[in-house]
């Protein structure tokens, strides 16, 4: 220990080589509680513990492709709404306790109460995915790595038209996993004066013309 | 009006009595040779077809079928995916087929500015195809077509 001594930093001969070590396994620990209880709140169980999750959005997204497939790889709400990397996910992780808020508000507690908000909610996801590049859907689908050949017809012919123009996936593929808010198709009365959705080619073409 | 339905049940009787009785004994239905007390277990469900390229009509006038998977494509009061490639609008840049004309008169045949909403539910006359083989051969042919 005598030799150890010498090479100690004046702070640790200060407050002591077993306090330096108990700090150090408390901040192990620390970090380690916190880190699990982030990871709680970012599970499927989690975000469906909330009625205003399971009833609306956990309803309709079972029946589709990210829930159940062919073969069982399936991506849970965090996967897509969540960011994986460490910074974003804790942006995200405190605008959620706005959803908190609300939740204790009880702004989206009935299907009706949702479906009113639901365009809103909607934009919100929309606008996020089109910031990020649709960053959580590429934790999975790379454009990159895609084999064309794999794919079916329209979509192994849309897929490099829509890269080429700099689209960005949820341009595109709105409501594949929960349903749409009502969108003006110029389909009789029912959606009139609805938003109109956009396949991300409207901004691009008025950049197009101003050059 | 009400002498109708009976008079078409009453064909359908006596045509199928009179056309089943020679096939009856070596055609099996879709369900197998499960006793129709019992629920038939189907190993071999139909698939929905790969994408294709546009199926020829069979007849003048035949709705258009559905090349095309269209699995997880809701047609609801708030959107209607098929007009999401389909409508005249969109068909251009996604490279479907459009709409047809027909699609755009309501029923005084008076033409709206985009499709009439008694066209809406686009399944009702065009469907997808799946990869189910027809149980007895189909020896229909269309009427000539114009000019033929």
């Amino acid at each position: 220990m005598m030799s150890l001594e010498k090479y100690m930093p004046a702070w640790v001969k200060r407050i002591g080589a077993v306090t330096v070590l108990l700090l150090f396994v408390a901040g192990i620990v620390f970090w380690g509680s916190f880190n699990w209880a982030l990871e709680a709140t970012n599970k499927e169980e989690f975000c469906i513990s909330c009625h205003e999750m399971k009833e609306n959005v956990f309803k309709e997204y079972q029946n589709t492709i990210h829930y159940t497939n062919r073969t069982g790889v399936r991506a849970t709400c965090p996967d897509c709404h969540v960011p994986k990397e460490w910074g974003p996910k804790m942006i995200r992780k405190i605008q959620a306790s706005n959803e908190v808020w609300h939740k204790l508000l009880g702004s989206v507690d009935t299907p009706e109460k949702f479906n009113a908000k639901r365009h809103e909610l909607a934009q919100h996801e929309w606008d996020r995915m089109k910031a990020n590049d649709s960053k959580e859907c590429r934790n999975c689908h790379r454009y990159d790595y895609m084999d064309y050949t794999e794919q079916g017809n329209r979509a192994a012919r849309m897929h490099p038209k829509a890269f080429v123009e700099g689209k960005t996936c949820i341009d595109c593929h709105k409501g594949i996993a929960h349903q749409l808010p009502a969108i003006d198709q110029h389909i009789g009365k029912q959606n009139e004066g609805a938003v109109e959705i956009s396949h991300g080619e409207k901004p691009e073409a008025k950049t197009e013309e101003k050059k | 009006m009400r002498f109708i339905p009976a008079l078409a049940l009453a064909a359908a009787v006596l045509l199928s009595g009179a056309g089943v009785a020679s096939a009856q004994e070596n055609l099996e239905s879709l369900r197998g040779k499960t006793p129709i007390n019992q629920e038939a277990r189907s190993d071999n469900m139909f698939r929905p077809e790969k994408d294709q390229e546009i199926i020829p009509r069979n007849f003048q006038k035949q709705p258009p079928l559905i090349p095309h998977s269209i699995k997880g494509y809701n047609i609801t009061q708030n959107f209607n995916k098929c007009m999401d490639c389909h409508s005249k609008e969109r068909a251009e840049e996604t490279g479907a087929t459009k709409v047809a004309k027909s699609h755009y008169l309501d029923r005084e045949d008076k033409k709206l500015s985009n499709i009439s909403p008694r066209r809406y539910f686009c399944m009702q006359c065009h469907v997808p195809q799946f990869d189910a083989k027809p149980l007895v051969e189909n020896t229909y042919k269309p009427a000539a077509k114009k000019g033929e």
